[in-house]
């Protein structure tokens, strides 16, 4: 791991000065990713400026009757939060379906929307990555890409975003709170923070080198229920092969309103908007929840290797919208590993 | 090419003083920043009980109490937890009296090697003090009130209209495989680690 030096900030502008006066200089949240990509050798900050003592810690109720998440809350705080499982029962689900209970403890809010993808080709430098070196190539595109993605992918780059919280973000219509220097603010859509690669795969999201997340706002609750739904290679403790967050509310057996967001299939939250116009209005029946699913997925490109997600996008889509649909709502996640799933292989270790 | 030279002059040093409170014992060490808490503690402070399996956060080998909760320690910088109160194996017994999870564990053979159960017996009073606050898991059922149909929200509403301390979570063995899913044990005693863990929750 390479050198660097360490400030712990107590208020906001102080350390989004320090960032961003140096080009070199990142934030350190819970360092449940910067660290491990430290030690990897993927990341190599001079300077890491520790916001985990900025007083961004509040879950606290809005007057447009949403939430507003400061980034500092943890992701087991979050998903405890009496408000965020009575009004937000996907996002709670979404982060208890992430990591491990101890890694939960430590990881943030903010950390949690900028982790980076899990391509093995990424964490490894002794590999070409033009994400971790632009215009050396990719490799996963002719090699291993099974977990990589089917929709929105370019010659570029094939990584998926690994953040479950961040799939029901989408799908809930979350925005992110930016402040850069010089009290600069702005809210971006969490549909719109995540890029796709096209040919710059090295910039995650929409970012600029000093903004620190402040906190994620969700508006008041979508009507109807919501749900988060993870299919993997074991029953716990891995990343999605394919997960689907949705929020339905149907009234007389027809969809009312749909959200629906996949994850684990892009590079980016993926916000099914063709499947949401076809859900509503149509019954409420598995027929119309699968042709909902088929107008999305009918752009997957599948790779070589990754060809069943899209059959598994569909079936997992179609199981959650109707268990959101049926009248004693969505039953607790069934554990055991998803249908299709193989068992883990040497190199799945989440 | 030109290799920029790094600005260092301008960056505070490389090297911290940080206190730990382990085990209820202060120390007062001078760490370089690349130290991780897991590392401080086996290298600096002579305490081994705390494991290094992968030191990536992906077996819970290293899991110690950090004011209070479990965490894995080899993700964490010692420099960021400057301050913090770190319980790990080493103190859990009330001198010659093991702690009950540590007793569980003898009890019901919850393990083999012995390797990863420093990290399971942190990870477990973790288990046991989140699912008494009543903390979810992925496997909890969603109290059909939680399902609900939209809680009508609103800046009217009494903020603990959802609040209250929810009630504990039951610890039935498919939640304790999902809560304890972060600490993998190479020699698969899992079925007595969950005994053992069930002991203790009843
Ligand atoms: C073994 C393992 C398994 C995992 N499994 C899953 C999984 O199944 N699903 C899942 O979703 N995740 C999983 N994760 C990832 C985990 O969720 C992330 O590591 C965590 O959420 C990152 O949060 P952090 O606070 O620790 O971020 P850090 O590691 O501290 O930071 C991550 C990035 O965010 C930046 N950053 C942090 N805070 C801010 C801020 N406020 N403003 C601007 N930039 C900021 C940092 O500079 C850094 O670039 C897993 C991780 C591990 C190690
Ligand atoms: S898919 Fe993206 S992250 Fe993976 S090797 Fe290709 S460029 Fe790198
Ligand atoms: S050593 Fe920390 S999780 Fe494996
Ligand atoms: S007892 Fe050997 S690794 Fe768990």
């Amino acid at each position: 791991m390479k050198s660097f030096s360490y400030v712990r900030p107590s208020d906001v502008d102080t350390a989004i000065a320090a960032v961003a006066a140096d080009p070199a200089g990142s934030y350190l949240g819970g360092g449940t990713n910067l660290v491990d990509l430290m030690k990897l050798g993927v990341a190599a900050p001079g300077l890491l400026v520790d916001v985990s003592g900025l007083p961004l810690t509040e879950v606290t109720p809005t007057p447009e009757g949403g939430l507003s998440v400061g980034a500092n809350v943890r992701n087991s705080d979050l998903a405890a939060h009496p408000l965020v499982r009575a009004r937000y029962p996907a996002l709670s689900q979404a982060l208890l379906a992430g990591a491990s209970g101890q890694l939960r403890n430590a990881a943030t809010t903010g950390g949690n929307l900028l982790q980076r993808t899990r391509c093995l080709y990424f964490q490894d430098v002794g590999k070409p990555c033009n994400k971790r070196e632009p215009g050396t190539g990719c490799p996963a595109r002719e090699g291993v890409h099974r977990d990589l993605a089917v929709l929105g992918h370019s010659a570029h780059c094939v990584a998926t975003h690994p953040s479950d919280m961040a799939v029901a973000l989408a799908a809930l219509d979350a925005a992110v709170r930016l402040r850069g220097p010089d009290e600069s603010e702005r809210t971006v859509p969490v549909t719109d923070f995540h890029r796709l690669p096209g040919d710059s795969p090295e910039r995650d999201t929409v970012l600029e080198h000093g903004e620190l997340i402040t906190a994620v706002e969700l508006p008041a609750p979508a009507p109807g229920r919501s749900a988060y739904r993870k299919a993997r290679d074991r029953a716990s403790y891995a990343f999605a092969l394919v997960s689907v967050a949705a929020a339905l509310d149907v009234r007389g057996g027809t969809v009312r309103s749909a959200r629906l967001a996949f994850g684990g299939l892009a590079h980016k939250p993926w916000r099914a908007r063709a499947a949401e116009e076809a859900l509503v209005g149509a019954e409420a029946t598995e027929e119309s929840f699968g042709r909902a699913a088929d107008a999305e997925l009918s752009a997957a490109e599948p790779l070589r290797d990754n060809a069943f997600k899209v059959e598994l996008a569909r079936n997992l889509a179609v199981r959650v919208l109707a268990s959101l649909a049926a009248p004693g709502g969505p039953d607790a996640p069934a554990a055991g590993p998803a249908p299709g799933a193989r068992p883990p292989g040497p190199n799945s270790g989440s | 090419m030109w290799h920029v030279v790094p600005r260092t002059a301008q960056h505070p040093p490389a090297v911290s003083a940080v206190t730990l409170h382990v085990n209820g014992v202060r120390h007062r060490l001078t760490l370089d920043n690349r130290t991780t808490v897991l590392d401080a503690l086996r290298e600096h402070l002579a305490l081994t009980g705390s494991k290094k399996g992968c030191d990536h956060g992906q077996c819970g080998a290293c899991t110690v109490l950090m004011e209070g909760r479990r965490t894995n320690s080899c993700l964490k910088l010692a420099v960021a937890c400057d301050g913090a109160e770190i319980t790990t194996v080493e103190g859990l017994a009330d001198g010659e009296n093991p702690h009950p999870v540590q007793r569980a564990f003898l009890d019901r053979d919850g393990f083999q090697c012995g390797y990863c159960t420093p990290g399971q017996i942190c990870s477990a009073i973790g288990v046991l003090a989140e699912a008494a606050d009543g903390h979810p898991s992925y496997v909890t059922p969603v109290a059909s009130e939680a399902a609900g149909q939209s809680v009508p929200p609103g800046p009217s509403e009494p903020s603990g209209a959802a609040g209250g301390t929810p009630p504990p979570v039951p610890l039935t063995p498919e939640e304790i495989r999902e809560r304890m899913s972060g600490n993998l044990c190479r020699c698969g005693a899992y079925a007595n680690i969950i005994a053992a863990v069930e002991d203790v929750a009843r």
